[in-house]
């Protein structure tokens, strides 16, 4: 049999069932299809706006948190599982859908599980206690005779389910903040490793991630950026993509340009063609005088997050005093499946599907970029590739919106080519660090002082295609994040730490992978260990004599026996011959609050080419209460080697006008053969509040590595990546 | 002017009806065939997560036009298993959990489907060898390395 299948779905000819449709959606997330979510609560303080319970006694989860490629899909499922006693496989979960989803705020920050998870949590607790007491009144039993098992409330001798209690009906019922929540003493669900609901649709070609998303009718859309960041548009020749055979509209709205074709390929080609002409611009400072330019940004307002003592005085009584400045380069976030989106109007409203870690707050901004109503705007979350911060996943809807209201509201789907993302996706900063330390006669430190160069917070990231055809934005304060890991755990008498929340950065800037934290404490911890070695202390034990921290100076006690930790000082002595093994420790308390994390970093260095090879990293990692400890370990694993990817190889390179490491050529990352092995210790503390996972163990990477290349070599790395080139130059500078 | 290319996807024989005969079998695989293993990474033969075996050989899909795939079998992630039953190599990727966004997938599952089918037992050099121009930014690499070598063993 033969099936005939079509790019153009006009002329589109089958003989078969191959070519199936897109009644897909309708069957795997009955929730997209517009128009079919009734009017149902999203409020964070009922019960409702978390959870139902459907007629066939199926539990429904709705979270504003989202699953980024992390599982915590799952674990949010074995959350609920957990308090309402059900199997996993009868809990949904619908995630990041406005109509549907209470806005928890962005995924973000690796809160998922220790604020999301836990509204839930809570929210389910609630649910319970209910259910009880209504079985209570049911059954003519007192609550403290009854059980829930398996989705029915029992006593011996009576039941009833918790289906017919509620099933297709509302709770009503406030999420109640006293309502009991399960001993841990006697889970079953939580604490185990359950298998990923996601990986085996993912393993077999199944799985809709956001790029799969397809809805009746729909065009593609591509986007056709500035030559330069800045650049006004000046001419557009349309004739130069006449011959493309699906070409719908040339879209243009002050520099903002983009094409819509029937199909995907022909949008491409369009988009490839399409000649315009834009102005020059060179408004991007000399990226060979970045860190010049960092230090002479506008300063919007100072921070200190530590002012202990009198450090300057300190200082300058010091017998010893040590400074260093530390720099980290601009990065990219990289996605493996650049960004995509697929949005419609239909009678003035808007519904956008896109990948987006934030769907409540980009409501938000395209209704104000499209001068419309939030009310008359639905975003709904679908799984993208991997996500580490704000990327370009929301630009990409907005550029979805104006593409499909220059086409009359139909759906267009936009996806980004490479250059698309490695180019306009918001990056990272480039952040300073400058470091000053004094010790007394005895060769104890009496003063630390730091002061960091950091993004101030500017809001939420203006949308590219807001930008580019000049339309509102929305402007909210955001959490200075941040500067949260600028202080040290360490006590010492007197302290003072200061971070420069600087005007603006020289790329959009956005949060990735541990903003803010990752940098500070690639510079604090190297600075401790920089401090060890003059005063001639083994680095571990440095810390521990400066830590008061229980709960840290058992990690690191682990961290210690874990590793065969052998007490001397770093330089090594014994270093010889071309290729010279090193060892680095590096500690952290994400937040100074909150998981703790210690890591040793083996490594060997190249003299002769500068070459850094990553052989292992050993992990000892306290988020508190594990949901799911494979989960944990796998997120660990992605942390240490991305971070060891950023450390050693990433840099946003860019022009006078624009970025110019636009794919994976000239912004390489690490590969197979590169990839360290990684040894993690899990502490599991079920009695203790769950923390997150997400990020504290990235930040220990830079630290680790330039603490080993230290001990191997005793050259300092102080500037990300580290680059052969720049390990020659220290071993040169030496 | 459309142009007619046959092929055979996962089995089946197909005739794709084109403009431009020239485009990628990744755009036909996912908007004419609708398959969602074949993905789009980089569009330029740098990432890896198109791939697809061409005649039991790995090849992109992003940079293979389809005037090179007449006549020719192509076999995608779909192909080799479904959630029921999976393939080994896939059933292994479950087991080792080795994903986290699992946007590469396929292209890890491809490429070691094509390396297992030639080297029964690779080593763990081997295994990194292979699966080189294929990228990760979740950093699953570990897992995956454990998958081969787990689907290895099941043989």
């Amino acid at each position: 049999m033969l099936d005939f299948v079509s790019t153009r779905r006009g002329v589109l000819k089958t003989g078969g069932a191959l070519f199936v449709t897109f009644t897909l959606v309708d069957k795997v997330l009955p929730a997209l299809a517009q128009g079919s979510a009734r009017k149902k609560t999203v409020s964070l303080d009922e019960v409702d706006g978390f959870l139902s319970v459907g007629v066939d006694g199926q539990i429904t989860v709705y979270s504003g948190k989202v699953d980024l490629g992390t599982g915590v899909r799952t674990a949010f499922t074995q959350i609920v599982a957990e308090e309402l006693e059900v199997p996993i496989d009868r809990v949904n979960l619908i995630q990041g859908d406005t109509a549907l989803t209470p806005d928890q705020g962005p995924t973000w920050g690796s809160i998922s599980i220790q604020i999301g998870g836990m509204q839930i949590r809570k929210a389910a607790a609630t649910a319970r206690k209910a259910l009880v007491e209504m079985a209570a009144e049911r059954l003519g039993v007192p609550p403290n005779e009854l059980r829930i098992e398996n989705g029915a409330i029992k006593s011996s001798g009576k039941s009833v389910s918790c289906a017919d209690l509620v099933g297709g009906r509302t709770f009503s019922l406030k999420v109640d903040k006293d309502a009991p929540v399960k001993d841990p003493a006697s889970y079953t669900v939580v604490g185990k490793s359950v298998p990923r609901l996601d990986i085996p649709p993912k393993a077999t070609g199944q799985f809709m991630y956001m790029q799969d998303f397809r809805v009746g009718g729909m065009l593609h859309g591509r986007v056709v950026r500035p030559l330069a960041i800045g650049a006004k548009l000046e001419n557009v020749d349309e004739s130069s993509v006449k011959d493309v055979p699906g070409l719908v509209k040339v879209v243009r709205d002050g520099n903002f340009l983009g094409v819509v074709a029937t199909t995907e390929w022909d949008a491409i080609q369009a988009a490839r063609r399409l000649k315009a002409t834009w102005s020059k611009w060179e408004g991007l400072p000399e990226r060979a005088h970045l860190w010049e330019h960092v230090r002479a940004t506008k300063i919007n307002s100072d921070e200190v997050t530590a002012n202990v003592g009198n450090s300057a005085k300190a200082l300058s009584d010091a017998s010893k005093r040590i400074s260093a400045s530390y720099d980290f380069a601009i990065h990219t976030h990289g996605s493996i499946g650049p960004s995509c989106a697929v949005v419609e109007i239909n009678d003035g409203k808007i519904t956008c599907w896109s990948a987006s870690q934030a769907t409540h707050r980009l409501r938000k901004q395209l209704a104000a970029m499209m001068a419309i109503s939030p009310d008359d705007i639905r975003c709904l979350y679908i799984e993208g590739s991997g996500c580490y911060g704000r990327n370009g996943h929301e630009d990409a809807a907005g550029d979805a919106a104006l593409l499909s209201r220059a086409v009359g509201g139909r759906p267009v789907r936009v996806q980004w080519m490479r250059a698309d993302e490695h180019g306009w996706d918001p990056k990272g900063a480039p952040v300073l660090i400058d470091l000053r330390a004094g010790v007394d006669r005895e060769g104890r430190t009496i003063a630390w002082e730091s002061e960091f160069f950091l993004p101030d917070s500017f809001g939420p990231v203006p949308l590219v295609a807001a930008i580019l055809a000049d339309l509102p934005g929305m402007t909210e304060q955001l959490p200075k994040f941040v500067v949260r890991n600028t202080a040290v755990p360490y006590t010492f008498p007197n302290i003072r730490t200061v971070a420069h929340m600087l005007n603006e950065t020289p790329l959009r800037w956005s949060w990735m992978r541990s903003p803010g934290r990752l940098e500070s404490t690639f510079a604090n911890e190297c600075f401790v260990d920089e401090l060890a070695a003059s005063v001639s202390a083994d680095p571990l034990d440095f810390r521990l004599k400066h830590l008061g921290d229980p709960r840290g100076v058992e990690l690191l006690q682990r961290l210690a026996v874990l590793t065969k930790w052998e007490k001397r000082t770093s330089p090594r002595k014994d270093a010889k011959g071309d290729v010279v093994a090193g060892r680095g420790i590096s500690y952290v308390q994400y937040d100074l609050v909150r998981t703790y994390v210690g890591a040793v970093a083996e490594i060997e260095v190249d003299r002769r080419t500068g070459e850094i090879r990553v052989e292992r990293f050993l992990v000892v990692h306290d988020c508190g209460q594990i949901i799911n400890p494979d989960g944990v370990t796998n997120q660990i694993e992605g942390n240490i080697i991305q971070t060891v990817s950023r450390t050693l190889k990433e840099e946003v390179l860019f022009d006078r006008s624009a970025v110019t490491s636009l794919h994976w050529a000239t912004y390489p990352i690490l590969t197979f053969p590169e990839v360290p092995d990684v040894i993690i210790e899990l502490i599991d503390r079920p009695n203790e509040k769950p923390w997150g996972a997400g990020e504290p163990a990235a930040t220990i990477v830079p630290s680790a590595i330039s603490n080993a290349v230290f001990d191997a070599l005793g050259v300092r790395l102080r500037s990300v990546p580290f680059t052969p080139a720049k390990v020659l130059a220290a071993i040169e500078g030496d | 002017m459309p142009t007619s290319v046959s092929l055979e996807v996962n089995g089946r024989a197909i005739v794709v009806i084109v403009d431009d005969p020239g485009m990628p079998l990744l755009y036909a695989l996912r908007d004419s065939l609708e398959l969602k293993g074949p993905r789009f990474g980089c569009g330029l033969g740098q990432c890896g997560t198109c791939a697809v075996l061409l005649d039991g050989e790995p090849v992109l899909s992003c940079e293979t036009p389809l005037t090179k795939v007449v006549n020719r079998k192509v076999v995608t992630l779909e192909g080799l298993g479904t959630p029921e039953k999976p393939s080994r190599v896939q059933q292994a990727f479950i087991d080792e959990q080795a994903a986290q966004c699992g946007y590469c997938l396929n292209g890890m599952i491809m490429q070691a489907t094509a390396l297992l089918a030639k080297t029964q037992n690779p080593t763990v050099p081997q295994i990194k060898k292979a699966l080189t121009g294929n990228l990760c930014r979740c950093g699953t690499h570990l897992r995956i390395i454990r998958a081969v070598q787990r689907a290895a063993r099941s043989a």
